[in-house]
Order: C-alpha cells, then sequence, then structure tokens
C-alpha cells in the first residue's frame, strides 16, 4: 500500500510545485488597468532582439540605444507622465527562442507593444501570436515584406525599407553604372534574401541575375559559395546579409581572390560593425563598397540629427562606439515617442495603431515613411551609400519605387530639423 | 503486469489529470504555457529515462526525434490547413502520425544502435543530434531552412466559451499526451518488457542465457522511446506554432539527457521533476539576471549562457551528491521519515538504497513488486 501512496504523492507534489512555482512568482505586469502594459505613470513595451548568437554583432547595440532614448525622454519627465520601460529580451536570433521570450513578455509581463523585434526569420515566427492577441507590433527591425499585410496583422509595422525595393534600387543602380557586367547574388536563405533578389530580378529580369547562392545563419562555412561567385566570374555581387556575414563573406573574397563590386544591403553594411568584425582588413575590404541609406550616414557629424544621437549617445549610452546600430536604435525609439504623442493621453492599443496609421512623422528619416491604413511598410525611398577613404556616405538622390514592377523613380524629401531637446513635440 | 498495477497507474493518472486540470484553470495564459512545454517535454523525456534508465541505452539524440515529430505534425497539419480541415480530431491525425515517423525513425537508429556499446552509441546518436535538425536547411523548398514553418492550429473548440485562452487549450492537449505517455510507459515498465528491458540492462549474457532476445529487447526499447520524443516534439510543434531547426538543436538533446539524469535516471516521476526544470531553469535564470545584476552589459553577457551553467553546476553537484537525482534524493528522504516512525525494520526491508549506486537507476526500485 505504501508504494501506491508514494509514488502517487511523489508525482502529486512534482506536478503542485510546479503550480505553485508558477503561482508565486507573481507577475510584474501592471495587470488591471484597462490597457496592458499602462498605467498612470508607466508604458511597459519590449523586444526580441540578438544580445547573442549569429547575428548579435552589431545589432546587440540597437536595443540598448533604443533605451537610452527612452532614459532621456524619461529624464524629461516622460510621455504624457507616463515612463517608458523598454524591456530586452534575447533570442540569439533563433526563431524557437523567439517564440518563447515574445510570449514571455505578452502574456507574463503584459507589454503595451512589442517594438523593433528583430529579424526576418525570428519575427515571422511571432506574427500570427501578436496579432491574435491585439498586440501592437510596432517598427520591425527588418524589411521583409511579410509586415506591410494590414488585412492579416493589422497590428504589424514595418520600419526599414522592404529589401525588394532595395534589391530594385541596387538593380538601377547597376543598369545606369555597370551596364554589359555579370550580376550575381548572395543572400539569407529566408525571407530577406529571397525579397532582394525578388527585387533584383525585377529590374534586371530572371536571367538578369546571373548566379545566386545563399548561407544559412547556422552555418559559418561560406567559402564554398564564394568560391562558387568566383567561379562564375560574378563581377557585381549583391549582398543581402546580416553583418557577421558580410564580413565573413568579404573574409573568404579576399582569402580566395576573388574580386568583384560588392553592394551590401544596409542592415549588412554598417562600416564601424564591419570594422569590429575585420579589425585590420576593415580599410582595404571594405574600399569602394555600395550599400544604401535610408538615414543619415552615422559617420556625417555635420547632420544635425547624427550630431543630437552622438550628444545623447554620450550622456545615456555610456557613450557606445558610435555606429549606424546605435544610430537605428536612437531613430527608432525617436519615432515610438512620436507614435505616442500622437495616440493622445488615452493611450490604448487600437489607439496608437491608428496613430500609426495617420502617419505625418517627421524623424531623422532621408525619405518618408509610408505609414497608412492599407499601407504597414515603413520607409519607402533609399539612397545609395559608398565607401571612399575609410568613409562611408550617402551620396546621390533619393530613390523610391514600389514592391511590384514599377519602375525606380527618383524623389524629393527633405529632412526635417530636430527639435532643440531632441524630444517630437 | 497484474490487473491491478494496471488499475493503479489509471487511478494515479486519473487523480493527476483532475489535479491539473484544476491547476490549468488557476494559472494565468503564460504559466499555462510553460506548463503545456515541461507536459510536451516530458514525453520525450519520460521517453528517454526508459531507454537510458531501464534499458541501459545512453542516446544522445532524443532531440533529433523531437525534430522529425515536430516536422510531421508541422506538415500533415499544413496539409490539413490548406484542406481547410475544421475538425479539432486532424490534430490527433497528425500527432499519430508524428508517433509513427519517429518510431520508424527509432527502429532504424535502433536497428544499429543494438550493435553499439557505450561510447560508440553515444557517438551513433550523437551524429543524429546533429545531423538531423540540419535537414531542414537541406530541404529548403520543402522545409524553408533556419526559418521554419509555421504550424496550422485551430483555435480552441467554440464549446469552450469565447474568451476561453488558447493557452489553457494548448495546456490541455500537451497534459493529455503527458499523461497517455506516463500511463503507458508505467505499465510497459512494471510488465514483462520492463523485466527484460532491465535484465538486458543489467547483464546481456545472463539474459541471454535466461532466453531473452537481448538485440530485439534494445531495438524494442528505442523505438518506444523515439515514438515517445516524436509525440513530444509534435507537442512543442503544436504550442509554438511553428517548428524551426532551432528549436531542436543539440543542444535540445542534451539539456534532455540532462534533465533525466538530474531528474533520477531511469525513474519516470525523475522525467516529471527533469522536464519541469528545463522550463523553469531559463526562466527563472532571466529573472535572476535581470533583479540582481543591473549593469546592461552583464546582463548582456549573463543572458542565455546563465542557464547552461546552472544547469552545468547542477549535475556536477547532483552527480556528487545524488547520484539518483532528485527523485533518489526524495526517495531517500522518504524512507528516512519512514525509518523513524516504523523503527529499523523499513530499513531493513529495503537493504540497497539505489540512489547510492549510480548504475543502478532509482526507477529499479519502482519497479521492485511490492509485497
Amino acid at each position: 500500500m505504501y508504494h501506491i501512496v508514494r509514488r502517487g504523492v511523489s508525482v502529486l507534489t512534482a506536478m503542485i510545485v510546479v503550480g505553485a512555482a508558477a503561482a508565486c512568482s507573481g507577475s510584474s505586469g501592471t495587470s488591471g488597468a484597462s490597457t496592458p502594459g499602462v498605467t498612470s505613470t508607466e508604458i511597459l513595451v519590449g523586444t526580441h532582439t540578438p544580445l547573442t548568437g549569429p547575428a548579435a554583432a552589431g545589432y546587440s547595440k540597437i536595443s540598448a540605444a533604443t533605451k537610452a532614448y527612452f532614459d532621456y525622454v524619461n529624464s524629461k519627465g516622460g510621455v504624457n507622465g507616463r515612463k517608458i520601460t523598454f524591456k530586452v529580451m534575447d533570442d540569439a536570433y533563433n526563431p524557437a527562442t523567439t517564440q518563447q521570450v515574445v510570449r514571455q513578455l505578452v502574456l507574463q509581463d503584459k507589454v503595451f507593444a512589442i517594438l523593433s523585434g528583430l529579424g526576418t526569420p525570428t519575427h515571422t515566427g511571432v506574427l500570427d501570436f501578436l496579432n491574435t492577441n491585439k498586440v501592437p507590433d510596432l517598427f520591425v527591425a527588418s524589411g521583409s515584406l511579410s509586415w506591410n499585410q494590414p488585412k492579416k496583422y493589422p497590428y504589424t509595422f514595418g520600419y526599414n525599407p522592404d529589401y525588394t525595393i532595395e534589391g530594385k534600387i541596387f538593380a538601377n543602380y547597376i543598369k545606369a553604372n555597370f551596364a554589359g557586367k555579370k550580376v550575381c547574388s548572395f543572400g539569407q536563405n529566408d525571407d530577406f534574401g529571397a525579397d532582394g533578389l525578388k527585387g533584383v530580378r525585377a529590374v534586371l529580369g530572371a536571367s538578369g541575375v546571373a548566379h545566386s547562392e545563399t548561407y544559412d545563419v547556422t552555418n559559418t562555412n561560406v567559402g564554398p559559395a564564394i568560391g562558387a561567385l568566383k567561379a562564375a566570374g560574378c563581377q557585381v555581387t549583391i549582398a543581402f546579409t546580416v553583418p557577421g556575414f558580410t564580413a565573413l563573406a568579404l573574409g573568404a573574397a579576399a582569402q580566395l581572390g576573388f574580386r568583384t563590386q560588392w553592394m551590401i544591403s544596409n542592415v549588412g553594411a554598417d562600416y564601424a560593425t564591419l570594422g569590429g568584425l575585420l579589425k585590420d582588413a576593415t580599410g582595404p575590404l571594405l574600399e569602394g563598397v555600395l550599400s544604401t541609406a535610408y538615414l543619415p550616414a552615422a559617420m556625417d557629424t555635420t547632420n544635425p540629427w547624427v550630431s543630437l544621437f552622438l550628444k545623447l549617445n554620450q550622456q545615456y549610452n555610456n557613450n557606445t562606439a558610435f555606429d549606424g546600430n546605435v544610430e537605428y536604435g536612437f531613430a527608432v525609439g525617436y519615432l515610438f515617442v512620436e507614435a505616442l504623442k500622437a495616440a493622445g493621453k488615452d493611450l490604448t492599443r487600437q489607439g496608437i495603431v491608428k496613430a500609426v496609421e495617420k502617419n505625418g512623422f517627421s524623424g531623422p528619416g532621408l525619405s518618408a515613411l509610408r505609414f497608412s491604413a492599407t499601407d504597414h511598410s515603413g520607409f519607402g525611398g533609399l539612397k545609395m551609400g559608398k565607401v571612399e577613404g575609410g568613409k562611408q556616405m550617402v551620396f546621390g538622390p533619393l530613390y523610391t519605387t514600389d514592391d511590384g514592377s514599377g519602375p525606380v523613380t527618383e524623389t524629393d524629401y527633405a529632412q526635417p530639423a530636430p527639435p532643440a531637446d531632441g524630444i517630437p513635440s | 503486469m497484474s490487473r491491478s498495477t494496471l488499475l493503479r497507474h489509471l487511478a494515479i493518472t486519473l487523480v493527476c489529470a483532475v489535479l491539473l486540470l484544476g491547476l490549468t484553470y488557476a494559472l494565468d495564459p503564460f504559466r499555462n504555457y510553460q506548463l503545456a512545454t515541461a507536459a510536451a517535454y516530458l514525453c520525450a523525456t519520460a521517453g528517454l529515462t526508459l531507454l537510458a534508465g531501464q534499458s541501459g541505452q545512453l542516446s544522445l539524440g532524443q532531440g533529433a526525434l523531437m525534430a522529425i515529430g515536430g516536422y510531421t505534425v508541422a506538415l500533415v497539419q499544413n496539409q490539413f490547413g490548406a484542406h481547410d480541415v475544421t475538425t479539432q480530431w486532424a490534430l490527433l491525425g497528425s500527432l499519430a502520425a508524428a508517433v509513427c515517423v519517429a518510431a520508424v525513425a527509432g527502429a532504424v537508429i535502433g536497428v544499429a544502435a543494438a550493435r553499439l556499446r557505450g561510447p560508440y552509441l553515444a557517438g551513433l546518436t550523437l551524429v543524429v543530434a546533429v545531423a538531423v535538425p540540419s535537414i531542414g536547411t537541406l530541404w529548403h523548398s520543402l522545409l524553408h531552412g533556419d526559418q521554419g514553418l509555421s504550424v496550422y492550429l485551430l483555435p480552441a473548440p467554440a464549446s469552450l466559451g469565447e474568451a476561453f485562452p488558447l493557452e489553457r487549450w494548448q495546456a490541455w492537449l500537451a497534459l493529455v499526451a503527458a499523461l497517455l505517455t506516463m500511463l503507458a510507459l508505467s505499465n510497459l515498465g512494471s510488465g514483462r518488457f520492463g523485466r527484460t528491458m532491465r535484465a538486458v540492462r543489467d547483464d546481456e549474457i545472463a539474459a541471454s542465457l535466461a532466453g531473452i532476445n537481448v538485440a530485439g529487447t534494445q531495438v524494442r526499447a528505442f523505438v518506444v522511446s523515439a515514438a515517445c520524443a516524436g509525440l513530444g516534439g509534435g507537442m512543442l510543434a503544436v504550442l509554438a506554432q511553428s517548428v524551426s531547426p532551432g528549436a531542436y538543436a543539440f543542444t535540445l538533446s542534451l539539456n534532455l539527457l540532462l534533465a533525466v539524469v538530474v531528474g533520477g535516471l531511469g525513474s519516470l516521476t525523475g522525467a516529471v521533476w527533469g522536464s519541469v526544470l528545463l522550463v523553469l531553469l531559463p526562466w527563472l535564470a532571466d529573472d535572476l539576471t535581470s533583479s540582481f545584476i543591473h549593469s546592461p552589459a552583464a546582463q548582456q553577457r549573463l543572458a542565455g549562457n546563465l542557464p547552461l551553467a546552472i544547469f552545468g553546476l547542477l549535475l556536477v553537484i547532483v552527480m556528487i551528491a545524488a547520484p539518483g537525482g532528485i527523485q533518489g534524493l526524495l526517495n531517500r528522504a522518504g524512507r528516512r521519515v519512514r525509518g523513524r516512525r516504523d523503527g529499523r525494520a523499513a530499513y531493513r526491508a529495503e537493504p540497497s538504497a539505489p540512489d547510492a549506486q549510480p548504475h543502478a537507476p532509482a526507477a529499479s526500485r519502482t519497479s521492485i513488486p511490492n509485497p
């Protein structure tokens, strides 16, 4: 008889301890209020981002900069009397971990919104979850086309110009400047690489890309792919890569003696980030590399937005080495505060979605944001960028286009001056 | 297995089911999700504890078999989704498919494994654990590489009401799977199959002299364990509503083995402890870092690494202090309490304390026929 009781008891205690541990831990969320994550004194937002893992290089600085901007806004009294708390969760760029941490943020911490969740493969997996739970999913840090599906995902908004328009703008530049050269592509083996290649092909035609190779983030051996590009005789190579793999590709190309004109997606082309990975080889490897930009060049200290962010970086971000990621983090923080102000005092999840759809934002972007009730994609235009003499600068006109077969056109956009105190009015 | 054993197991399962049902109503959605995840892990750890603890075959490939289950559920469910199947029973079909496919894979590995011993067996299963998740990137057009697949899942049945949280429904599904696994395995373990497994584990030559088909028993243990892993992996896919190689990476296989050893190798109750730890440790470690360490740089360094360190440390401590794992420790404490109450007679009745010997796992005691 003991046996039964003993086993029953041990199984039961096992089960009950789970429950007890779960019940005791208590949630740090702000339940009770009508809008999750919002009290009269606080707004709780969360994000998932790679602080470790294959994509951490560079990207891990974004969330810290966003947090620093919120610290600054909080020191000035917050937004409508509410201070912004930004909870950052590491997902190591692993879609399975993203699933867990986003559930923790939404269900346990009860965040008001997910802000700047980073990564195409990672964020794609939580779109359904966030929209079923009606959580604003603002300014996804990626340029996948998936974020722009207002009917299917009414709560999700992009931020980066999508990779398809970037691909089209690259291809447009190739037509004008590298006509007749053999064009190849090297891309991440997911929607990031696929969306980009789709854009390139939309302009150059299906046969316009002579050879295309891909990489998986779980495999750092890019040698065979780069070797295949060399063997194909590629003269211009468009790369849709995260910084870690840009560095691997450039390094492998140098080792194999593969000389090509690199054109690298803005998410993987930041000079300072690549410098941290390539060390002494940075200068020679990056010279002449082309990319795109929708924010002012981080090295352009004459730009008033860059100097504003530099100042805030010094005061609130431990004076971290300023690069494109830090600038990005500040820019996203600025946009979120703009959105919060537009949503007004009675902050609700529906309210901020409406406010973002209303648009009219005037931040540090080189182009306008496309947000409307029928368009949830981020920046609509890009300028070209180039590394010359160890400096990465933006040049030429602002280009814009659509995700389909429309032409790439030049457009005008006057970047507004930042407010004196650096906080949107 | 006597009829009374089956009845006893059924009774315990029913009591657990009722209590857990109550628990799902007491918990908020996030805890329910954690409970569901622990239950999904339990399917796999229970299978692994049977394989490693009772049949004596050390497998590092349990995570890979979970991946097979997970991807099977994803592919079958998405076919259902594409054909607008709207009955909840469809999920049962997907999970059954996951169990079958994983069992077949387990049989293939098991046939090879039955020829290998000790480190060679660990090596073979290690290869499986490393290789299988990479298949996701190999067949990119079907399995979508690192990004993985999303899994079509119907919302909770409408009869449960509008406001019924999806997480509670998922917890129910996972708990049913876990309880059925536990029931099946405890019956298997206490029956003829369990006895032959333990005979093979303890001395293969003696077992074959007694007329036991050693290789056959080992393959069967592998199949049973793989089927459990397939169910667990499939449940994990249902919970996350997605599958990706990262969800079933090599570390998952290692973690499952760690969980089983820390919980108490060979003991099904130990598997419960192990799966609970698998879910709670990363989450507790995260809470710990965010509440005690305020420097963002230090937090960043610890994120993701701390649970692994704690798990490793725990394993070392458990191996030194309590080789029978958590369950062995509890058994010992239970005996001490009873020993004090009943006098020394109780001690003499159970002369060998299994948790004092790492090679005779704690579970063997649960299967000693009770007078």
